[in-house]
């Protein structure tokens, strides 16, 4: 039963393609705009048979009352949201989620975001680069139709490195290259890295061997983001942690990627048989 | 409304009642065997899991039950009732065949008299109080049963007596959470003229009722039911709204309100911390239930998905193991195991739900504590090792200490591991609040009488003041806020 859905709307506002996988989205709500700071996310529910999935808020705009999200299309989740159009609404939206980033003036800030990851990676940015810092980004994705919000980050950033796995844009390498090239022309004080699991962890080993203090942003899989089921468990530090409350940010340096890589997995037999059945009813 | 010894003696001398108590003898009521609930064939239930096992008494045993009872001068039973149901009126009214009314009288004092008709533990609560088992070593009334029966007559009779509610008076109340504590505080404060709104973080309201109890013990149907009256009598509701993040205590105090009772619960599941706990195929069991109750995860139809295990174990004796391993069988395991450290006698969970495991063929692992997981090359849990255990001196707690037996480990095949150890305080509320007093638990600090936190105008109950408790225990906490913060409000207001 749906009891009270008056105040919050949900309402999509703007929808745009990035690509043919990587969708923006402006949504209405009035609170999550006004209440969320940089690095929290949201959860969302898709139609009354939906799952719950998290996606990080890329921005917010309190005066108009709207989130900005940034989606890749994976599996039914993500596609089934995408399918949504300006007008309607998104079911259930709840937020904001996990630690806000801890934004400080520190110096020079090394932000690194992979594919999608360029989306959560954003809001950081900003308020690093509001916080007096000075911001290096590298973007790093497969190919050129993947590279997005370009022009967004570099209003925010003091230098913007573009890498391609296959050069069709900028630099042809991995994120670790672009990164590291800088790390050995000047002195880090501090990194941020989103992006794919295997992405974050190769970014870790590179700057733990510079000794540089690493965040990196988790996406676990999530039930509620509440903190109540565990699903989002990961080892930091030999402790287990919750992504969703404890998180999502922590000490790259400390977490145990491969264990996030294996969970990550959990579910990937499910995960295949849905999207199958999704795609065979459109 | 309270129950005075002044009150119940003059609902006890009503006419109807003392008319019914000479028509039949106290010995002869004696006689009446206690009644049987019908229930599913284990065969049957275990293949469904949105049937439910209990499948009500018909009138007549109701009524032979109701008989059962002596209208007792000194009705020790309503003392174990965490929230005072006028028990002796209520089954009078059944025995009189005047079944509305016994509903009408489980809704004086009791917001959701079908959820608990079902889910309390009766055995240690009302029923062991009753004069059958104090006094005469006979088995108890079956109170529960009984409160279930008017309860869902009335829901299923059309009429629904919605309790009458004072003029309203404006001011706005706050509830945060939507579980039975909750629940019963916004029951009680509309009837009262407040203007309540109760606050989810889910999509869905009812807490535990909803994302924890299955379907195959606690039907959704009933809770939305009981939440409709709710609605009825002028309750709100809004769902993914988490109060201290969707918007602040301040922004809530900002739009006018001036009371807020915390039902935040005990949310957080925790863990063994033992070696391998973190392979894939090893939850807990809020992710378990969550993922198969409110999800629903077991229909073909919907996108979350559940892991099916063929040999599952779930550790821990309470009511959240017996749920997830029946669970278990329900989605098919060939296998589903009780691993529990103490013995039988110590299990916290209902003595039912035990009773129907057993009869659905759960193996029972007592005294037996695992230690590590293995698993396969993909991280897929396909083993544990664990050891036996023995009872020594009685804890804290009262029960036995369970003490590791030396040599005595052994392995166990499992694909599926459903971890039910407990939880802790949801730490949200408390963590936007610095004023708050917390204890070292993270349980908030009230004031038993009133349920008042530090903070004056706030208000706590059920498991985040608790920490695991009973739904009956939430609710007596929500009602107890409700008295006293009615109390607060109209002494500030008139300051
Ligand atoms: C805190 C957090 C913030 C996030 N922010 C964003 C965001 O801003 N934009 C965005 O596009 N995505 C984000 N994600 C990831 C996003 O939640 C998942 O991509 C989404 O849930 C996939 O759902 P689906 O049903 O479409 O695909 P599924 O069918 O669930 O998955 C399809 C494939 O994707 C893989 N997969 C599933 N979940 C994840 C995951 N969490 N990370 C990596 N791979 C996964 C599966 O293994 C599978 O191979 C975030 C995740 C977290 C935890
Ligand atoms: C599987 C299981 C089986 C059980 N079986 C029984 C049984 O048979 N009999 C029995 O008596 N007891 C049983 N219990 C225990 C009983 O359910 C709990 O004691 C009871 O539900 C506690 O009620 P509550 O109102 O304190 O909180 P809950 O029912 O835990 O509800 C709290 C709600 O608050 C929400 N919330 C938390 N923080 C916020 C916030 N900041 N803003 C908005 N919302 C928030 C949560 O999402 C949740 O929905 C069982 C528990 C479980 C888990
Ligand atoms: S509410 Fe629970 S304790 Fe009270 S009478 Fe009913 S079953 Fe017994
Ligand atoms: S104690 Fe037992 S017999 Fe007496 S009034 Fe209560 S339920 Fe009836
Ligand atoms: S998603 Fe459930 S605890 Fe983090």
């Amino acid at each position: 039963m749906r009891l009270g859905k008056t105040a919050i709307m949900n309402k999509i506002i703007a929808k745009e393609f990035f690509s043919d996988k990587v969708v923006k989205l402006v949504v209405e709500n009035p609170l999550i705009a006004k209440s969320r700071k940089p690095g929290n996310f949201v959860m969302l529910r898709i139609g009354e048979d939906g799952e719950r999935f998290p996606l990080t808020i890329a921005g917010a705009d309190p005066v108009a009352g709207t989130i900005t999200l940034v989606v890749q299309i994976m599996g039914v989740s993500s596609s089934k949201l995408v399918a949504l159009e300006v007008g309607e609404s998104i079911t259930d939206l709840v937020g904001p989620l996990g630690k806000p980033t801890n934004i400080k003036k520190i110096g020079t800030v090394l932000a690194a975001g992979g594919g999608v990851g360029v989306a959560p990676l954003l809001p950081i940015v900003e308020a690093f680069k509001k916080a007096g810092n000075r911001v290096i980004t590298v973007i790093a994705a497969r190919n050129k139709d993947l590279i997005i919000l370009e022009d967004e980050i570099r209003k925010w950033s003091d230098e913007v490195i573009i890498m391609t796995d296959d050069g069709s844009y900028g630099r042809q390498g991995l994120v670790t290259v672009g990164m590291e090239e800088i790390i050995q022309r000047e002195k880090v004080d501090e990194c941020i890295v989103i992006g794919p699991a295997i992405m974050m962890k190769f970014a870790s080993i590179l700057t733990k061997k510079y000794n540089i203090p690493t965040q990196a942003s988790l996406n676990s899989i999530m039930v509620d983001g509440t903190g109540m089921c565990g699903a989002c468990r990961v080892t930091v530090g030999g402790k287990t942690r919750f992504t969703c409350v404890d998180g999502p940010e922590f000490d790259a340096h400390q977490v145990d990627f491969d264990e996030m890589l294996m969970r990550l997995g959990g579910y990937i037999q499910e995960e295949k048989k849905a999207t199958e059945i999704y795609s065979q009813k459109l | 409304m309270s129950l005075t010894p002044e009150y119940l003696k003059e609902e006890r001398n009503q006419a109807w009642r003392a008319e019914l108590r000479s028509k039949t003898k106290n010995k002869d009521r004696m006689l009446i065997p206690r009644v049987k609930m019908p229930e599913l064939a284990p065969e049957i239930r275990v293949k469904h899991q949105d049937r439910e096992v209990n499948m009500g008494l018909e009138p007549g045993q109701a009524q032979t039950e109701a008989t059962r009872c002596m209208d007792c001068a000194n009705p020790t039973c309503i003392e174990g009732c965490p929230v005072s149901i006028n028990i002796p009126k209520f089954i009078k009214y059944i025995e009189k065949g005047e079944i509305l009314n016994a509903a009408a009288t489980l809704k004086e004092t009791n917001a959701l008299p079908a959820v608990c008709g079902r889910v309390c533990p009766q055995e240690k609560q009302c029923e062991v109080r009753c004069f059958y088992v104090d006094k005469l070593d006979k088995q108890a009334v079956a109170i529960g049963h009984l409160e279930r029966f008017a309860a869902d007559f009335e829901r299923n009779s059309g009429v629904s007596n919605i309790p009458e509610t004072a003029k309203p008076n404006g001011i706005k109340v706050a509830a945060v959470g939507s579980g039975p504590a909750s629940l019963s505080f916004a029951g009680d404060m509309v009837k009262f003229g407040y203007d309540v709104t109760v606050f989810e973080a889910l999509h869905e309201i009812g807490g535990v009722l909803k994302y924890g109890i299955p379907e195959f013990r606690l039907p959704n149907s009933v809770v939305d039911f009981e939440l409709e009256n709710l609605r009825k009598m002028g309750v709100k509701f809004e769902t993914n709204y988490i109060v201290g993040r969707t918007a602040s205590f301040d922004d809530l105090k900002e739009e006018g309100y001036k009371g807020f009772f915390i039902g935040s619960g005990a949310g957080l599941p925790r863990f063994m911390e033992i070696p391998g706990e973190n392979y894939n195929g090893i939850l807990s069991s809020n992710e378990y239930l969550t993922r198969v109750n409110l999800m629903g995860a077991s229909t073909s139809n919907t996108d979350t998905p559940v892991l099916h295990g063929k040999n599952v174990a779930v550790i821990g004796g309470g009511n959240t193991a017996m749920d997830s391993v029946r669970t278990a069988l329900r989605l098919g395991a060939d296998r589903a195991m009780i691993i529990y450290r103490r013995s039988e006698a110590e299990m916290p969970a209902r003595v039912e739900e035990v009773k129907h495991a057993k009869e659905e063929g759960v193996e029972f692992m007592m005294l037996c504590n695992p230690l590590e997981y293995f698993a396969d090359a993909k991280g897929r849990v396909k083993g544990m090792r664990l050891n036996r255990m023995g009872l020594g001196e009685p804890d804290a707690s009262g029960r036995r200490r369970p003490m590791p037996i030396e040599g005595s480990e052994f392995e166990l095949d499992v694909d599926l591991v459903v971890v039910a150890v407990g939880v802790s305080p949801n730490p949200l509320v408390p963590s936007c609040l610095p004023d708050l007093k917390v204890t070292k638990w993270g349980t908030i600090v009230v004031d038993e009488d009133k349920m008042q936190s530090s903070i004056s105008d706030m208000f706590a109950g059920g498991d985040i003041v608790r920490g695991g408790a009973t739904v009956i225990l939430a609710m007596g906490d929500g009602r107890r806020a409700a008295e006293n913060m009615h109390q607060f409000l109209q002494e500030t207001s008139i300051n």
